[in-house]
């Protein structure tokens, strides 16, 4: 299956008072229509930078990006800016965070979902209005058409978080991109909105990037996994396959430090040693190498590149730990 | 576990904020019920958890515990004796027997001040560790206790990462050798990797110690890791009161059932998706709690009985205190 999402070598820096960060660092993936795409990282790993890059939403004077995003076989980086107008909430939609300031509060539910529709396609106020209330009860929201002229601060976080995803998917997008899209929310509305995306992506066929720091929800929506670490992918594999095998000291760090409910409370929790470096002078070599347990003389040295783990494996991983010694329990 | 000496015990404790319209004549028209009647008791030298949802009183209950907020009724004991209606200057004692850890790293450290003076801070109000150079070397001991570089005594916050931030406020927090620490989200504002460094020190600092630890959290994997015993708020009142491991292996509450049917695991093996139970609907509103049961609402296994009476919280089988008229079979949520 040709992709319908292909990132190559996406380089991301932003010049500051303090210097350059290098948010993303060469970053290259692929999504597959249909398929979900999950991306983990700690806050400063770049993995939020990369997507809004992609969106073309990082376009500043102090911005440098390099590398291509191929979205139906044209450079999304090398868009115009009207062009890109007309991909954001059609072809490629995007859900944030917080879902309170990602509403406009001075405008009706309903305003903010017919204009979402209008600007791309040509259908008349009415009509749109119809469709709105038909999307409003798609996300789950009962009496669709008396919430319609309700202003977002009537609406509890959940909710509102309902309406966004409503919004992202009244244009069909063919890419969903999902920045977070649960951390705001409370576990058991969380639930009820994981379990929603997860039917409306079944039902709609929409291909998504999830972008997350909680494993536990990348592990139930994502096909594919990249783990971010200072603007790098450090590894990436099926999800099954990365929570069954995790090869690099990072990902196994993160597995180890969370406490687990399916696991037996005795077993002490493993935090990874010091904290994220920083991103104006990242360190040399592997960035991971000053917290990592199992760092050798090579590791400053040398960047690892993201290769196979093993010959012909779809798992990759970038580290210059050999397979015998990686599999090793730390 | 001993009931006869707790250290903190709270009876039919009731937190109601009143709601008002008006500028100059104010006029009371309604009530946010934030803490509505809970009773437990929280024995020496244990970690206690406090679990729910955004709104459920929790960090109100830690709040009357600190006697931060001086409760509409009922009453509050700390060694025995009551402080529910204690003015400022009877409260001093508990102010340097109980202390707090707050969620927010950044906005709980005073930006114009260095870590050093931020440490040093109890002891002077306390007036202990009168002499300069005593108090600075107390500061030094408790940075290098909690794993910060003592060098870094006249650094101000902003030059600290959000898990040395939480381990400043830990450092002030054991200053004075309390009895009592009470932590409020202390670890939801970090990165997973930082998370676990910060638990393990509170779990390290009890032992050593010998601190009552009440440990408030939404995040339930965190909660079963640290606790003993564990109550379970919704909408005001405790649903649960149970054993950690108990409550984790056998929630008797339907609220506590879904509670742990919504937590993802990291493991696709076993995802949950499309399988769980989910619950349908958001929290009410604590200012308008549904009569009767206040989970009738959202409850999977709801009654006519639910929502006309309330179901007090009593003892089961196997000693988990539940508030339900329908309470859950033991069963293993593993399975």
């Amino acid at each position: 299956m040709s992709a319908l999402l292909t990132v190559n070598d996406l380089k991301v820096s932003f010049n500051t008072e303090d210097g350059v960060v290098h948010a993303v660092e060469g970053v290259s993936y692929e999504v597959e229509p249909g398929k979900t795409l999950g991306i983990v990282g700690e806050s400063g790993s770049g993995k939020t930078v990369g997507t809004l890059t992609i969106m073309g939403l990082t376009r500043a004077a102090n911005t440098q990006i390099s590398g291509q995003a191929i979205f139906d076989g044209e450079d999304l980086l090398s868009a115009s800016e009207q062009q890109m107008r007309a991909i954001r909430g059609d072809e490629i939609a995007m859900i944030f965070q917080d879902p309170l300031s990602s509403l406009h509060p001075f405008f009706t539910i309903g305003a903010q979902l017919v204009e979402a529709i209008r600007v791309h396609n040509k259908v008349s106020k009415a009509a749109a209005r119809t469709r709105s209330a038909e999307l409003l009860t798609m996300v789950g929201l009962s009496d669709a058409r008396d919430r319609l002229s309700s202003y977002p601060h009537e609406f509890s976080g959940g909710m509102r978080q309902r309406v966004m995803i409503a919004m992202a998917l009244a244009n069909e997008p063919r890419l969903l991109i999902a920045d977070e899209p649960t951390t705001a929310l409370d576990v058991t509305v969380q639930a009820q909105i994981l379990e929603l995306i997860a039917e409306l992506q079944a039902e709609t066929g929409t291909a998504m990037i999830i972008i997350t720091h909680d494993l536990g929800v990348v592990a139930e929506v994502a096909d594919e996994i990249a783990v971010m670490y200072a603007g790098r992918i450090v590894e990436q594999a099926s999800a099954a396959e990365l929570f069954a095998n995790p090869q690099h000291p990072y990902t196994r760090g993160l597995l180890a430090s969370i406490p687990r409910l399916d696991r037996d409370r005795s077993s002490g929790l493993d935090p990874i040693a010091g904290r994220p470096p920083s991103l104006i002078a990242p360190p040399s070599g592997c960035a991971f190498h000053p917290r990592c347990p199992r760092a050798f003389d090579r590791c400053p040295a040398e960047l690892p590149p993201l290769e196979p783990a093993a010959a012909g494996s779809e798992h990759l991983v970038a580290c210059l730990l050999s397979p015998e010694e990686r599999s090793v329990k730390q | 576990m001993s009931a006869a000496d707790p250290l903190v015990e709270v009876r039919d404790l009731e937190m109601h904020f009143p709601l008002t319209r008006g500028v100059i004549f104010q006029r009371q028209y309604g009530a946010v019920r934030a803490v509505d009647g809970v009773s437990f008791s929280v024995d020496r030298g244990e970690t206690f958890g406090i679990v729910g949802e955004s709104g459920c009183g929790k960090s109100t209950t830690g709040r009357l515990i600190m006697r931060l907020l001086e409760p509409t009724a009922g009453q509050v004991f700390f060694e025995g004796e009551e402080i529910t209606h204690l003015g400022r200057r009877q409260l001093a004692p508990l102010r340097r027997d109980a202390q707090m850890v707050f969620q927010d790293p950044y906005s709980s450290l005073n930006p114009r001040k260095t870590v050093g003076s931020i440490i040093a801070e109890p002891f002077i109000i306390h007036r202990e560790a009168r002499d300069a150079e005593e108090r600075r070397k107390e500061v030094r001991e408790l940075m290098d206790r909690v794993g910060l570089n003592p060098e870094h005594y006249n650094r101000y916050p902003h030059q600290f990462s959000g898990g040395q931030r939480q381990r400043i406020g830990v450092a002030r927090a054991i200053a004075l050798k309390p009895k009592l620490l009470v932590a409020d989200e202390p670890v939801s504002a970090l990165d997973v990797s930082i998370q676990a460094q910060i638990i393990n020190l509170l779990q390290d600092l009890q032992s050593e110690l010998g601190l009552t630890l009440i440990f408030i959290a939404h995040d339930l994997s965190v909660v079963r890791h640290m606790c003993d015993r564990i109550a379970v708020m919704y909408l005001g009142k405790v649903v649960e009161l149970a054993e950690s491991e108990r409550c984790f292996s056998e929630p008797r509450h339907p609220y506590t059932g879904a509670l742990l049917a919504s937590v993802p695991v990291p493991d696709p093996s076993i995802s949950a998706v499309g399988r769980r139970p989910v619950l349908k609907g958001d929290v009410p509103s604590p200012s308008a709690p549904p009569p009767g049961c206040r989970f009738h609402t959202r409850c999977p296994k709801a009654q006519p009985l639910c929502s006309q009476q309330e179901p007090p919280l009593s003892e089961l089988t196997g000693g988990s205190l539940a508030a339900c008229h329908f309470p859950l079979e033991g069963y293993s949520s593993s399975s």
